[in-house]
């Protein structure tokens, strides 16, 4: 009976693995709302929401890893994993080394943050940004200081200590930080627009999945059901897609 | 647990029990036994890798003595950091060209295509298709090897260090008895060399536990990867939303830390006496004296 029971579950197994391909998801899962590993341990937020989507329309198999930002890239070259959904802005820089599906959030300006009444003149001052983000390379190329951290929250962690005096990254990442600080961080100064859109990384010679998966994004983008996702994960932002 | 339902409403003890007991802190809990996992599959192999390379470089047959000796040499003078990333990004392109090789005979394109290092699926190392656990096992196990390598190698010099230790005298004994010089190495050199090799052994074991963080930098997620996951600050996106909490994280595996190497101290003193009984060292001769 057990062994009826295990080759059923093998045979199932089987057939599930023949209809669909497995495409591993890579993310780094400490970027909220974008992405981030919830109380349980698992990838949770919007690209975790919207992989999965795209996913079952593309009729496609998928599991989530994450990787630390840091080596993304080089990660996904060695075939470590086949897509990076992780928040990352579609570049010349990045589209050199792999390639990008559409975009599937519309760029996202940048700010800066510190803390409470340290006026506006941080900008100028050590600005905390991680490594290898667009933001990374604007402060340096701003006249400022850069400080670069490995994660998204270090660089929080620097300014709350002030290690920086300032912190520039994603608008939307930073909103639920600043929200939830109790007036101990504020932004500074304008909005400022660097990096294109958020698209999903894949292998140059990846043709074929990036194909099905720009048509599984096109679907999204004309049912809806993007925009209605966007919304619920960044406090019903309003996108023309 | 039925209370964790809904965390919003929770206060006080009941918050932390369940705080404390989310999937995510019992992940934390698991990789403790990952770091001792490693620890205990490490040391044999190291034990192993160093007594093989300690025979290398004892051995009259040139080409092996001077494998032994470019072993031991080579890898105590390379940097851990850089063979830590080394060995296992080489292993596993070096195992999936093989594989590459001896799969997919047919696929004419070249591996290296610019950037990409592209191998067909049925040579990928684990299989894409295969479940997230074998790629954890799999990533785990070319860390093993990578510290097997690294630490071997000193091993392989303390071995050595030891075997020379033996007194000539004891050596020369058995020969008179008419030992071949197989039996003189098994049966008196080897067994008496231990003590002599202890302090560095254990000198190389307090170092390998203190070198398990490494983990975390060759992507397996051990202690200091969820420490880290688990104490920096949680917005209410999350069920427990927190402060930055990584001081105290860290405080836990510095706790962690110290208790290993306080308990291998106590073990490896209680090896030493018991190894250095009846010998002709100075711990042995005490020893004899305080028995007699």
């Amino acid at each position: 009976m057990k062994k009826l029971v295990i080759a059923a579950a093998f045979a199932a197994f089987a057939a599930g693995a023949a209809s669909a391909e497995t495409v591993r998801m890579g993310t780094e899962g400490a970027y909220p709302p974008y992405n981030f590993i919830n109380d349980n341990g698992e990838v949770d937020g919007f690209e975790r929401e919207l992989g999965d989507r795209l996913c079952e329309i593309a009729e496609l198999d998928c599991t989530w890893v994450t990787n630390d930002w840091d080596s993304i890239i080089p990660n996904l070259v060695s075939g470590n994993y086949d897509t990076i959904i992780a928040g990352m802005s579609i570049t010349d820089e990045r589209d050199q080394v792999i390639d990008f599906t559409q975009e599937y959030f519309p760029p996202d300006p940048s700010v800066y943050v510190a803390l409470a009444g340290a006026g506006d003149d941080v900008m100028n001052g050590v600005v905390a940004a991680q490594t290898a983000t667009i933001q990374a390379s604007y402060v340096a190329s701003s006249g400022a200081t850069v400080v670069e951290y490995a994660t998204f929250d270090d660089t929080i962690a620097a300014v709350r200590s002030g290690e920086a005096d300032a912190v520039l990254a994603d608008r939307a990442a930073l909103a639920d930080v600043v929200a939830e600080s109790g007036g101990e961080l504020v932004f500074v100064g304008d909005d400022i627009a660097i990096g294109g859109g958020v698209g999903i990384g894949v292998r140059e010679s990846d043709t074929e999945l990036k194909a099905r998966l720009n048509a599984a994004i096109d679907q999204m983008k004309a049912d809806g059901s993007l925009s209605a996702l966007i919304a619920k994960w960044f406090d019903g932002k309003v996108v023309n897609y | 647990m039925e209370m964790c339902a809904d965390p919003s409403t929770l206060e006080g003890f009941n918050w932390w029990i369940c705080y404390l007991t989310t999937g995510k802190q019992q992940m934390f809990y698991a990789s403790f036994g990952t770091v001792l996992a490693l620890l205990a599959l490490t040391a044999p192999v190291v034990l192993v890798l160093g007594f093989a390379g300690a025979m290398a470089r004892r051995s009259r047959f040139l080409p092996l003595n001077w494998l032994g000796a470019i072993y031991t040499n080579a890898v105590r003078g390379i940097p851990d950091i850089i063979f830590f990333l080394f060995v296992p990004i080489a292993m596993d392109q070096g195992i999936e060209y093989l594989r590459h090789k001896i799969k997919c005979p047919d696929v004419t394109e070249p591996i290296r295509q610019g950037n990409d290092f592209v191998v067909c699926a049925a040579a990928k190392m684990p299989l894409g298709t295969s479940p997230q656990w074998v790629h954890e096992v799999y990533g785990f196990t070319l860390a093993l090897v990578a510290f097997a390598i690294v630490f071997g190698a000193f091993a392989a010099n303390t071995l050595y260090g030891a075997m020379k230790a033996v007194p000539r005298a004891q050596l020369e004994t058995a020969e008179a008895y008419g030992m071949t010089p197989r039996q003189v190495f098994w049966r008196i050199e080897v067994p008496q060399m231990w003590v002599y090799a202890l302090p560095g052994l254990s000198n190389l074991w307090m170092i390998l536990i203190k070198a398990t963080p490494l983990l975390f930098l060759l992507g397996v997620e051990d202690i200091v990867y969820w420490a880290k996951e688990l104490g920096g600050a949680k917005t209410s996106r999350f069920d427990y939303p927190h402060p930055d909490w990584r001081v105290y994280y860290f405080g836990v595996l510095l706790i962690f830390y110290l208790l290993m190497t306080w308990g291998s101290e106590k073990v490896f003193t209680r090896i030493s006496r018991r190894l250095s009984h009846g010998q002709a060292t100075l711990g042995g001769a005490a020893d004899a004296q305080v028995t007699a």
